[in-house]
Formats: structure tokens, C-alpha cells, sequence
């Protein structure tokens, strides 16, 4: 592989290799309203690529396209380099894209070992039968309950008996086990701790110099700025451009978040990268 | 078991504590309180004799065999209220394809089975297609299937009851299947040695009171057994918990949430059926108004056995406890003597007194608010 050999592979953004997922133009309607009108965006594998925007701007909806929950409207969705469209979520977790949704996809009736392994669960052959592996299920899921920070009472509780900030890291740590080559996070910080932030921070950094590719949404900029390569702003259905690390200041990146009058006089230093 | 870090947050539980906080909970509080109930009322009643138990253990496996199917369509968060029709139909269709037809009563048996899964699959489609709460769908399906039933033997035969079904079903390697007993020569051991009585005059002088364990109870364990295995112990178990549990949130998952419904749908489906046939084959006739009312106590026993209604939560084993509860209180009220209008006075009762505990438990378990 040529790539692997690229002295500066951390930055794939400023590099020519093509991107694991390329979204182009994705128009997202429900009924009369137009969620996105025509966005584009590329990640690469190894890089952070922040997705920034205010409330209703269309980002959870973005992500959905990516994640196999909505079909776009119209455009066109390049995985590894072939056209795909993902025809449900499972399609898109079978070919290694895991998602934290903003309402974290969680049942609180069932166990967090259930959560953890739901729609993936390990199975062993007993017998004839193929039965879920619980015990290997219950060891997986107190590893990276731990590895996320949390220390959890028991695997076999409830997930409604866990704080909000809990549920959020199981559903981190899920994605994380799961996301073979893209992870997709929908604000996985709202709910979080001082400490559980800055592990989350860090398993982003982590897996991103894995090589996995990471989508992630905030409306944090010092979360964005502590982990982003690349950062894509939304704004009303549309992208206001994308960034690269170092080209743009907080400040900037925050007057553009907000998508207010400032934004006109912003976008000259946005320049070039736009 | 993995184990915890020690945490210094969590109250020691005792394991008998644990043990003992389980969704079954209520239904074996309940269950332990009928049997002392009717031991202490109606011992001398012959109810705990032999011929006592087979008789309300009869009862409860038809509870259970349909309890199971509701308790698994429930968990995976919808209802089948066309359970009672479907037993009617299904009854009528064997009677209509083997006697009316003619067909061989395997092949009758069969083709029923196709049909009823069939029509389970529609009842599933059209909730899954539609977003339409399942209540509705199948209560069309209630008036729909108990319609036919009348109409069909009404039309070519014109009654409402087929009989003859029995002598049909002579020397049929499938009917005794459902209609059939096992175990004879373990009884026959029993009544010789003294352990059961035997008939003492008549053409059976000799035998034993019992001679077999019917079909019916084999049937009701064997579904009991699958229920409990492919909902605790597989990965599609999982699946059906999520899907009930929060549809929008397993398919996001990846979990593929309409296959899951739909089948059980067609899992309820089948055990009506399978209610049906051992019930055609032993009263060796279908009537146009079996299985009335059936889908209420299916679900009743359901939810005595600490299901939830809105899906999600659930136990095969409780459901089947509280078709036993269900069926020792219908006998021994029975045995008992006591005035057969006070059996729904019980019911209700039980079913308060269940759901309140069980609704207690479940909070201790699962954290809701
Ligand atoms: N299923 C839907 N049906 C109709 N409209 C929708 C649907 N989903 C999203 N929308 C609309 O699309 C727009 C974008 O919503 P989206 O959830 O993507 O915003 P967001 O950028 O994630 O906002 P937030 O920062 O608050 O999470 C909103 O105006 C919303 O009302
Ligand atoms: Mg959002």
C-alpha cells in the first residue's frame, strides 16, 4: 500500500487518496420540508471530520443518510469508492459504519450486555443450536464499559437503571466495537462528564490513528477543535463550507456556527478551503 | 459471570434477593397461592387425586399452548386479538378439507397449518406495512376469520357443527399427533403396582384410571420449552425483546425489526392451530364457536405471568404459570363446588393483584421511573 507509506497520514485531508465515504449533493425531503437541500462531504479513513451547525440546521438527518436509516431524496453516496445505498441500518452496519444516534438507539428494558450486542449478537454452537454467547457477550461489555471509563455493577442490569451520561458511553462504546471503518457520533458529549468528555475525546483520537474514519457532531468548538482534521459547517440544509485543521480560529468557527449577519463577513476567511 | 469492580456505590444484594427479583415473580407468588388455596378448600375433592390433576392439567396446557404464542408476539410489542377466531377457523378448516372434501386427515391437518400461518403473516404484514396498531388489525381479523367459520359449514353442509372427525382420523399417522397419548405403558405399570387406581367394573375393569398423557400436555411443554430457549437464549430472543422493546431504536441497530414481528405473528398464529387440531381430535368435531373469548385469557395469562402490554418485557415461563393459575382456579372452583359466576370474580381479581406486583417488580428491575 502506497498510503501506509505517506509520511503525513494523520492529515489525510491535505493528501489525494480517496475517501472511504463521499457524499454528493444529498437532498433529504420529508413531505414539504426540505431537511437538506444538496449537501456534500467526504471522509477519510484516519481523519475526524467535524459536522457543525445549529439546531434544525440538518446534521442528525445528514448522518441518517449515512447511516442506512433515511434514503436520500436524490444524490449519490460513494463507499470505498463504489456507488451504495444503504437500504437499512443493518446494510450499513454490515459494511463497518456504526452510529451513536442523538437519541441514543437504546432500550431501557433490556440488560446492557442486550443493548451492547443488539443486532450483532455473538453466537456458539451448542449442539445443533447456535445460542447467544452470553458469557463472552457479559466479558466484551464489562471491557469496554471499563476501557470508556465507567465501571458498571453488573452487566445483567437494566439500561433504564443508568444515568444519562452512561447510556451515552454505552452507546460510544458500542459504536466503537462495532465501527470497523467509519464511526459516526451525533453529539455523544451532551450528557457527558468532565472525565467521561475527555475519554470520549480521546477514544476519537484513538481510533481515528487506527485508520477508522470519524463523523462527528457538536456544538462544542473546543471539543471539535481538541479532535477535528476537517470541519463542515451546516447551515439551514446546506454547507457553509469545510475547514481544515489550523485554518480557522475558534472564534471564526463559532460566528460561523452560529449562522448569523457575522457569517457574510466570515467567508472571506474561510478563502480558499471553501 | 465476569467480575464487577467492586463498587462502593452499590448496596450489597443478597443472591437470594437476586434470585428472587425476576419477572416470574408474581405469577409463582400467584401460582403458590392457588395450589394452597384449593389444598385447603377442596382437598377431598378428588382435585389432587390422579384423574383431579390430569383434569386441570388439561385445562392449563390449552391456556398455555396459546400463552406462549401471546407471551412472544407481546414482548416483540404487538397483540393478537384474532387468536379465538383462529382456533374457530382453523378447527373448521381441518373439518371442511378432511370430512367435506375428503382429503386425508394428514393432508387436511397440513393444509390447515399453511392457511394459519398465512393468515398469521397477513395479520403481520398489514401491522408492519401500515404502522396500524395490531389491536385493530386483528380485531378486523376476529370478525373477519369468525365470520367464515359460521359461513362455511353453514353453506355447504348447513349446521354449524362437522362431527365424524374422529372416525375419519383412523389409522391417520398425524392425527394422533395432536389427538393421541403417550406414556401408556408407564401407567398401565403404575395401575398394576398399585400406585394409581384402576377401574373396578365395566368393559375396562382392570385398567388404569389414566391411561396416557395426552397429546395436549406434551404439545404445552414442548411450546413452553421453544418459547423459553428462543427468547432468553438466542440471538433472535434478543431480537424480539428489542423489538418491543423500542422498534425505531433495535432498527437503528440493525435488528430487522419486521421480520421479527411478522413471524411472531405467525408463531401465534401456529399455536392457535396447533390448539385447534388437538382440540378437533379429541372432541372428534369442529364447532363454528370454539375458541370464543380465547385471545383474552391468552393474554390474561400473559400479563399475570409479568409481561408488559406495551412489549418489550417478559417471561415464557411466567406466561405459562399464569395459564396454570388460570386453569387450577377454573377446576378447582369446579371441584370445589363454588358457583361457576364467581370463576370471573377470581379472575379479575388475580389479574389486579398480578399486574400490581408485577408492575412493583419490574421497576425494581429495570430502573423505570
Ligand atoms: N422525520 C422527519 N420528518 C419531518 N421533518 C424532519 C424529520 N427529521 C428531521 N426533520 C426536519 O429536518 C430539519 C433538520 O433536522 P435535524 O434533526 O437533522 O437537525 P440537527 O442539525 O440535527 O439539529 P440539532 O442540533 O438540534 O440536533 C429540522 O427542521 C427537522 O424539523
Ligand atoms: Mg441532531
Amino acid at each position: 500500500m502506497p498510503d501506509s507509506a505517506m509520511p503525513d497520514s494523520t492529515t489525510p485531508g491535505s493528501t489525494m487518496r480517496s475517501p472511504i465515504i463521499e457524499m454528493r449533493d444529498i437532498e433529504k425531503h420529508f413531505g414539504s420540508v426540505i431537511a437538506l437541500a444538496g449537501v456534500s462531504l467526504d471522509v477519510f479513513a484516519g481523519e475526524c471530520h467535524c459536522l457543525l451547525g445549529d439546531n434544525g440546521a440538518g446534521k442528525s438527518t445528514f448522518i441518517k443518510t449515512m447511516s442506512g436509516v433515511h434514503q436520500p431524496t436524490s444524490g449519490e453516496v460513494f463507499f470505498e469508492g463504489k456507488p451504495m445505498s444503504f437500504s437499512d441500518p443493518a446494510a450499513a452496519i454490515a459494511a463497518g459504519i456504526a452510529t451513536v444516534h442523538q437519541h441514543l438507539a437504546m432500550i431501557p428494558l433490556m440488560s446492557v450486555t442486550r443493548n451492547f450486542f443488539m443486532g450483532n449478537e455473538p453466537v456458539k454452537k451448542v449442539g445443533p443450536f447456535k445460542l447467544f454467547d452470553q458469557q463472552l457477550a457479559n466479558k466484551v461489555t464489562m471491557e469496554q464499559m471499563s476501557a470508556m471509563g465507567i465501571n458498571l455493577r453488573s452487566p445483567d442490569q437494566a439500561v433504564g437503571t443508568l444515568s444519562g451520561g452512561e447510556r451515552q458511553t454505552v452507546a460510544i462504546a458500542r459504536a466503537v466495537h462495532f465501527g470497523a471503518k467509519v464511526l459516526i457520533l451525533d453529539e455523544p458529549t451532551s450528557a457527558l462528564g468532565v472525565r467521561q468528555t475527555a475519554n470520549v475525546l480521546s477514544t476519537v483520537d484513538k481510533v481515528r490513528k487506527q485508520g477508522i474514519a470519524v463523523v462527528f457532531i457538536t456544538h462544542n468548538v473546543r471539543h471539535a477543535l481538541a479532535v477535528g482534521d476537517r470541519f463542515t459547517v451546516l447551515n439551514r440544509g446546506k454547507t457553509l463550507g469545510t475547514a481544515n485543521r489550523g485554518e480557522i480560529t475558534p472564534e471564526e468557527l463559532q460566528d460561523l456556527m452560529a449562522g448569523g449577519q457575522e457569517m457574510v463577513a466570515l467567508e472571506s476567511s474561510l478563502g480558499g478551503t471553501v | 459471570m465476569v467480575d464487577a469492580v467492586q463498587d462502593e456505590r452499590v448496596r450489597q444484594v443478597s443472591k437470594w434477593r437476586q434470585a428472587l427479583i425476576r419477572p416470574e415473580l408474581g405469577s409463582i407468588v400467584g401460582t403458590i397461592a392457588v395450589f394452597t388455596l384449593f389444598a385447603f378448600f377442596a382437598y377431598d375433592s378428588g382435585m389432587f387425586k390422579p384423574q383431579g390433576i390430569l383434569n386441570w392439567s388439561i385445562v392449563s396446557a390449552q391456556f398455555m399452548i396459546i400463552a406462549v404464542g401471546a407471551c412472544l408476539l407481546m414482548i416483540a410489542g404487538e397483540f393478537d386479538l384474532s387468536v379465538g377466531s383462529m382456533i374457530g377457523f382453523a378447527g373448521m378448516m381441518i373439518a371442511v378439507f378432511g370430512m367435506v372434501l375428503g382429503l386425508p386427515m394428514w393432508l387436511a391437518i397440513l393444509i390447515t397449518f399453511v392457511i394459519c400461518a398465512a393468515i398469521g403473516a397477513i395479520n403481520g404484514i398489514i401491522v408492519v406495512k401500515t404502522g396500524l396498531p395490531s389491536f385493530i388489525v386483528t380485531l378486523a381479523f376476529l370478525f373477519i376469520l369468525r365470520g367464515f367459520t359460521i359461513f362455511i359449514p353453514q353453506t355447504i353442509e348447513r349446521k354449524t357443527i362437522i362431527g365424524g372427525i374422529k372416525d375419519a382420523a383412523e389409522g391417520d399417522w398425524l392425527a394422533p399427533v395432536f389427538g393421541g397419548k403417550i406414556g401408556q405403558p408407564i401407567f398401565r405399570w403404575l395401575g398394576d403396582a398399585g400406585f394409581i387406581d384402576t377401574f373396578q367394573r365395566g368393559s375396562r375393569e382392570g385398567q388404569p384410571v389414566i391411561d396416557g398423557i395426552p397429546m395436549l400436555i406434551v404439545w404445552a411443554i414442548a411450546l413452553i420449552i421453544f418459547g423459553h430457549i428462543l427468547l432468553t437464549k438466542t440471538r433472535f430472543g434478543n431480537w424480539i425483546f428489542a423489538a418491543g422493546g423500542d422498534a425505531e431504536a433495535a432498527r437503528n441497530s440493525g435488528v430487522p425489526v419486521a421480520r421479527v414481528k411478522i413471524l411472531m405473528f405467525v408463531f401465534t398464529a401456529i399455536c392457535a392451530t396447533i390448539f385447534a387440531t388437538c382440540q378437533v381430535m379429541e372432541f372428534g368435531s369442529a364447532g363454528a364457536d370454539r375458541g370464543l373469548l380465547k385471545e383474552f385469557e391468552a393474554i390474561i395469562a400473559v400479563v399475570v405471568g409479568g409481561a408488559l402490554l406495551t412489549g418489550g418485557y417478559g417471561s415464557v415461563i411466567g406466561a405459562a404459570l399464569g395459564a396454570l393459575i388460570f386453569g387450577v382456579v377454573q377446576q378447582g372452583l369446579f371441584f370445589a363446588g363454588v358457583d361457576n359466576s364467581l370463576y370471573r370474580v377470581f379472575v379479575g381479581v388475580i389479574l389486579l393483584a398480578a399486574v400490581i406486583l408485577n408492575t412493583y417488580i419490574r421497576r425494581l428491575i429495570t430502573g423505570e421511573r
